[in-house]
């Protein structure tokens, strides 16, 4: 028995927008949040810009007992979860406890938290280590306090596939509906942009230590440098299709296929897993390529990733030119965030029919003549988003994402909602 | 610190409110001193938080098994005024 599990509800907090429309809104308009980095004083580090989720105060979204015990990285989650709910017109107190899930991806687990203590524990003793430490930095943390806090209590756990995580969360949220939980809060946040998480992750040496914004972060780019690291993420809230249409919840799209794969060794000379875990993803969904109507493309922003990426893309679809975007370019990557906001990105892209753009993008470098969507919001008639993420270490994900209406053949109507969010989108730029 | 210096109960709800926040439903400055910490809304790991706090700030030092004795703010001030700091 395989039950549809269907997207209800949506909550974001991204670097360029907090809540959905404001977030789609800014992606539409192109309008990013990378900036150098105010969190710390980044002068000597290796990494300056970064996507920083600004508007953002713990005091004005969370309960004040649980701001002290739990990590940004929760708060941030937590406030996504909140939304996500809110959006999907669940009240979780309503439904049975053990029929409620959470799944999230963690990446780094609570990384500022933890350095603030490690802090106190070599400059003046293991006595001044918080209490709450025992429970803010490690990686469920975040799907725990969500389970109290909305007295979810069905299965719960957390995956940690670094950047490829969203998806993985994603694929686990199905399983769980499909095996008779009537509810699944997944997604994932990531918050690791202090010293001690940009030390980190400097060490894959696939990070740009460009100052400029606008230059950092260049997928596909000739001039590409590494990537930028952003905190935030997304939530979603997934259910059995039947059960959502008998509450009457307004739908997203459908989770109609997902796959993971592991790479093989390095120096091995076989081919990395993202092209089979494309393949297999579409093959769960019981889709031809030829379904796929959107790519939203992992975008390392690292040459060598890229040009592997890009070629997989190609010969996915045999040369067909399937419109490619990377809305990652105006977020940073954000590890456990950033695929589940992709995904979020592919719902918001199905409901109104258009491509959101990947920005700065300048000159395609060679090996990557991707049909990029770039600079301006592209519409098409879309049915099927093909969301693909790759995590450090090897980890491959890929996701299919279909509407929910039935693909509309006439093309009048969609082109007309489509511009009216474009035309929308430029307003807001010019104001 | 002292032995003429009292630990009173502002200075408690002072390191409560900074160490494990507070409740939205509780007034911490109106009549709390025998109010549970659990009526309060503080957990366990929120009370073993405030005595380490207390431990850093004051040099009174509350052990484990002694804390799950102290139910209540003023059993926790009653229970420093009655300790030498460690110094």
């Amino acid at each position: 028995m395989t039950a549809t599990a269907v997207v209800t509800g949506i909550g974001v907090v991204a670097p360029n927008g907090l809540g959905v429309e404001a977030y789609w809104s800014a992606t539409l308009a192109g309008r990013g949040g990378l900036r150098r980095i105010t969190r710390f004083d980044p002068t000597g580090y290796p990494v300056q810009v970064a996507g920083e989720v600004g508007d953002f105060v713990a005091a004005q979204r969370l309960p004040g007992r649980l701001i002290p015990q739990t990590d940004h990285w929760t708060h941030l989650g937590l406030t996504a979860a909140e939304l996500a709910l809110a959006d999907a017109g669940v009240d979780p107190a309503t439904v049975p406890e053990y029929e409620l899930a959470v799944v999230t991806a963690s990446s780094s687990g609570g990384t500022e938290f933890g350095q603030k203590e490690i802090e106190k524990l070599w400059s003046k003793g293991p006595v001044f280590v918080g209490a709450y430490q025992s429970i803010a930095w490690f990686y469920a943390a975040t799907t725990g306090q969500i389970s109290i806090r909305h007295g979810m209590r069905g299965p719960c756990g957390v995956i940690c596939t670094e950047q490829a995580g969203g998806l993985d969360a994603l694929g686990q949220a199905r399983r769980m509906v499909r095996h008779g939980t009537r509810l699944a809060v997944t997604g994932g946040t990531d918050a690791s942009v202090c010293p001690y998480g940009v030390v980190a992750q400097s060490a894959t040496g696939l990070l740009s230590g460009r100052a400029d914004p606008a230059r950092a972060y260049l997928p596909f780019d000739a001039d590409a440098s590494g990537y930028v690291p952003g905190e935030g993420g997304a939530m979603l809230v997934v259910e059995d299709a039947a059960a959502a249409l008998a509450r009457g919840a307004r739908t997203y799209g459908q989770v109609a296929g997902y796959a993971a794969t592991f790479d093989p060794p390095p120096g091995s000379g076989r081919e990395p897993g993202l092209r089979r875990a494309a393949e297999l993803a579409l093959a769960d969904a019981g889709l031809p390529l030829d379904a796929v109507d959107v790519v939203f493309a992992d975008a390392a922003g690292v040459p060598e990733a890229d040009r592997h990426e890009a070629a997989t893309i190609a010969r996915l679809f045999a040369g067909r030119p399937v419109p490619v975007t990377a809305p990652k370019t105006m977020t940073g990557r954000l590890y456990a965030g950033g695929a589940a906001l992709d995904v979020a990105a592919a719902l918001l892209a199905l409901r109104d029919q258009v491509v959101p753009p990947t920005v700065g993008v300048d000159r395609l470098a060679a090996g990557c003549e991707l049909n990029l969507v770039r600079d301006r919001p592209r519409p098409a008639r879309l049915g099927t988003a093909l969301v693909l993420a790759r995590g450090h270490g090897g980890f491959n994900a890929a996701a299919v994402i279909t509407s929910a209406a039935p693909v509309i053949t006439s093309a009048a109507p969609v082109i007309t909602s489509a511009t009216a969010v474009i035309a929308a989108a430029d307003r807001e730029e010019r104001n | 610190m002292t032995q003429s210096t009292l630990f009173t109960l502002d200075q408690l709800r002072s390191i409560m409110r900074r160490c494990a926040g507070v409740d939205e439903s509780v007034d911490l400055d109106g009549d709390v001193a025998d109010a549970t910490f659990a009526e309060l809304g503080y957990d366990s790991l929120a009370v073993l938080e405030i005595t380490a706090q207390i431990r850093q700030e004051l040099g009174v030092a509350v052990p484990d098994g002694a804390i799950e004795e102290l139910t209540t703010p003023r059993h926790i001030v009653t229970y420093v005024n009655d300790r030498p700091a460690a110094g």
